[in-house]
């Protein structure tokens, strides 16, 4: 068992991660912070027999990743804020098609163009609803290197599994920060595919169980001759417009996220069992956020932390857990409040919780949590705790 | 006619257009192409964007794709890059293909992909009900041009000559048997073809302008164009301002996912050593 050493940046972790879980087709158009992404998939690729093509734009990377997916490829895209507000229509296609694909959105301070080289994480409801109506998908936030290379590895099994777009969501600071890293021997990873049917007789392309079931999917050119349509469609994949269809469709696709929302549920906690101060955040603001705690920890404060790694669905049991025992929760986020929410829906009013939101690109210092923190134990009112945390607000 | 029938989707019939559409002339073509050459139906893919013209592919018995607006010729191109091995046909709209798509079309006729796209071309947005494309006619109306279009159309096939396409051609649901013939050719071309095939929409465009129904349309359709080939012994003051039919331009070139398998071969030739490298140069494997 070969273990790997390497020093290398987020991007690249995401690609070797990638790579790792078996991919064969990556299309995608320039952009910063991602940019990476796509030169190494560039020059790995081919080596391997896979293929790269940089598109016209991001619409037409996500559509041509989806049209590989299709015949029963790996396909992979790679985006910051603008491509991805572009890839919106054809994830949602994904979704209601149930097309796998892995979407890495390497998040940078937008709205519109924005600061192309700063960071930021506003992309969270993006994730969730950049696309129109009703439809699953699972969004993923690393939060260091080795996570990069976990986490799209799990982007593909997730996607392969549920049929489903994955978007691993990263930052500018996740994606260009340099660590070292431990990676495992290629042969100790098993990485999913899709289920396939066995034959073509009597294939029905969306036939599942009514409850989250997830169909069989045929690659293309084997025979199977099916249609794939973003009309709503029965389960012989025909159009239709009978209500009774859409609705029993758009149910066992959002169930399908739902059945499984313990397992998809992913985050790491940090001294959560007696926490009094509960921190809750993700990605590279948790960096940040973990080293105020264990710093407010030496203090004597009852501090927590819990840090997502699957952003949606969102790991409500975690966060409805800790919410018993705290007496407050802070969201530091590199957004005006997304992340914070959700938790305050999850939350509902058990305690009070705390947005403590950071929009100037650059990352959060330790001190600017551990401010928050230690307000918070003194037990200064939530908007009072904010000031206290000084520019991050 | 029992050996076209196998080409359709039976249980999905009968087809959404309306009577008298030259939507279903153009696809009988494509589909008697596809018989004349033999090809397997397990081999082909077909793939269109949204319209009218896009519900094409759904009546037919292949791996097929309806995508979103205008994204056709991008999914394609997916699919052909990932699986060189399949005949990828594309089957688009006028406001499809030379509107919302117009992007992904120039840059597939640039890289020379082998796909076959073959452009319905009503003159109008027949889905949303006859507003104007930009293949509509300078003067004509449509229900967003309602004092008549101001705008200039484009010569689809000149663009697509202009951007790379190595084969094009132009037929019209009136010209049956060279539309056949046209896409026959562009199916056998291993890079990107293109056939415009000029459809009648009688119940916009035709209303909207007052041609006609379907007959007339089509007899408006026979006058306004004339064969490229009986157009140089006319002359150009008898072919003025009349549409240029067949053969347009057939100049093969190498097809880019053929390119692309040779730039995989020479680039595993020179990585010979690289089995299961996944993690690059592992310098510092222990
Ligand atoms: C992104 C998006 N914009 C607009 C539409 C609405 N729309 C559906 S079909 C169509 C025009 C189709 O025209 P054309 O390609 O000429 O095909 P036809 O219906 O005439 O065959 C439009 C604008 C859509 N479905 N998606």
């Amino acid at each position: 068992m070969a273990k790997t050493v390497k020093l290398m940046q987020g991007n690249e972790a995401c690609t070797i991660g990638a790579l790792a879980a078996g991919l064969e087709f990556y299309a995608g158009y320039p952009i910063t912070p991602s940019t990476e992404i796509a030169e190494l998939c560039a020059e790995e690729l081919p080596k391997v027999g896979g293929k790269f093509i940089q598109m016209e734009d991001e619409i037409g990377s996500i559509a041509a990743c989806i049209g590989a997916s299709l015949t029963g490829k790996k396909a992979m895209t790679a985006t910051s804020g603008p491509g991805f507000s572009l890839m919106q229509e054809s994830i949602g296609y994904a979704s209601l098609c149930e097309v796998p694909v892995v979407i890495i959105d390497v998040q940078r301070m937008g709205p519109s163009t924005g600061m192309p080289t700063s960071l930021a994480q506003g992309d969270v409801m993006q994730a969730r609803w950049g696309t129109h109506g009703d439809h699953p998908v699972i969004a993923l936030a690393p939060g260091n290197v080795r996570e990069c290379f976990d986490l799209t590895i799990r982007a593909f099994d997730l996607a392969e599994t549920y049929r489903v777009p994955v978007i691993v969501l990263s930052d500018e600071t996740i994606g260009h920060m340099r660590e070292k890293v431990v990676l495992p021997d290629p042969s100790e990873i098993r990485s999913v595919r899709r289920a396939a049917p066995s034959s073509p007789a009597g294939y029905k392309p969306y036939a599942a169980e009514e409850d989250g079931g997830v169909p069989l999917m045929a690659p293309f050119g084997e025979g199977y001759r099916w249609h794939v349509t973003g009309l709503f469609h029965n389960e012989a994949g025909r159009p239709t417009n009978s209500g009774e269809v859409a609705d029993k469709l758009l149910r066992r696709l959002s169930r399908k996220i739902e059945k499984n929302a313990d397992e998809l549920a992913d985050y790491a906690a940090e001294s959560l069992e007696d926490c009094e101060i509960a921190v809750v955040s993700f990605g590279s603001s948790a960096m940040s956020g973990l080293s105020a705690v264990r710093r407010a920890r030496k203090e004597g404060v009852k501090a927590g932390m819990l840090r997502l790694k699957t952003i949606w669905p969102f790991p409500e049991k975690a966060v409805a857990e800790l919410a018993k025992r705290a007496t407050r929760v802070i969201v530091p986020e590199m957004n005006l409040g997304q992340i914070a929410l959700e938790v305050e829906r999850v939350v509902a009013g058990a305690c009070p919780v705390q947005r403590l939101g950071k929009v100037n690109g650059e990352l959060f210092r330790p001190e600017e949590v551990y401010a928050a923190i230690m307000s918070a134990a003194r037990g200064d009112d939530a908007a009072g705790a904010g000031r206290a945390a000084g520019e991050a607000r | 006619m029992s050996d076209i029938l196998r080409y359709f989707r039976q249980d999905m019939l009968p087809h959404i257009w309306c009577p008298g559409c030259g939507h279903g002339t153009v696809t009988g073509a494509l589909v008697r192409a596809i018989d004349k050459l033999g090809l397997s139906k397990n081999k082909v893919c077909i793939v269109s964007g949204i319209g009218c013209s896009s519900r094409a592919v759904g009546y037919l018995d292949f791996d097929t794709v309806h995508t979103t607006h205008g994204r056709a010729i991008a999914f394609a191109t997916g699919i052909k890059l990932a699986r060189p091995e399949l005949t990828v046909i594309v089957m688009t709209g006028d406001g499809d293909c030379a509107a919302i798509g117009g992007n992904h079309f120039i840059h597939a006729a640039r890289r020379n992909i082998g796909i076959t796209t073959i452009v319905m071309n009503n003159n109008i947005y027949g889905m949303t009900s006859g507003q104007y494309s930009p293949m509509t006619p300078k003067g004509m109306y449509g229900t967003t041009a309602p004092y008549g279009n101001v705008e200039r159309s484009f010569d689809l096939c000149e663009l697509a000559k202009a951007s790379g396409a190595t084969y094009v051609g132009r037929a019209t649901s009136y010209h049956v048997p060279l539309l056949i013939d046209l896409i026959h050719s562009a199916l056998q071309n291993k890079g990107f073809s293109v056939v415009e095939a000029i459809s009648q929409c009688p119940t916009y465009m035709g209303r909207k302008n007052k041609i006609g129904g379907a007959v007339e349309m089509l007899e408006w359709i026979k006058d306004g164009t004339v064969n490229v080939k009986a157009a140089a012994a006319l002359g150009s003051e008898k072919t003025k301002g009349k549409i240029l039919i067949g053969e347009l331009h057939n100049a093969p070139e190498s097809e880019y996912t053929a390119d692309y398998d040779e730039l995989i071969d020479r680039v595993q030739r020179k990585y010979d050593k690289f089995q299961g490298g996944l993690y690059g140069c592992a310098s510092n494997s222990d």
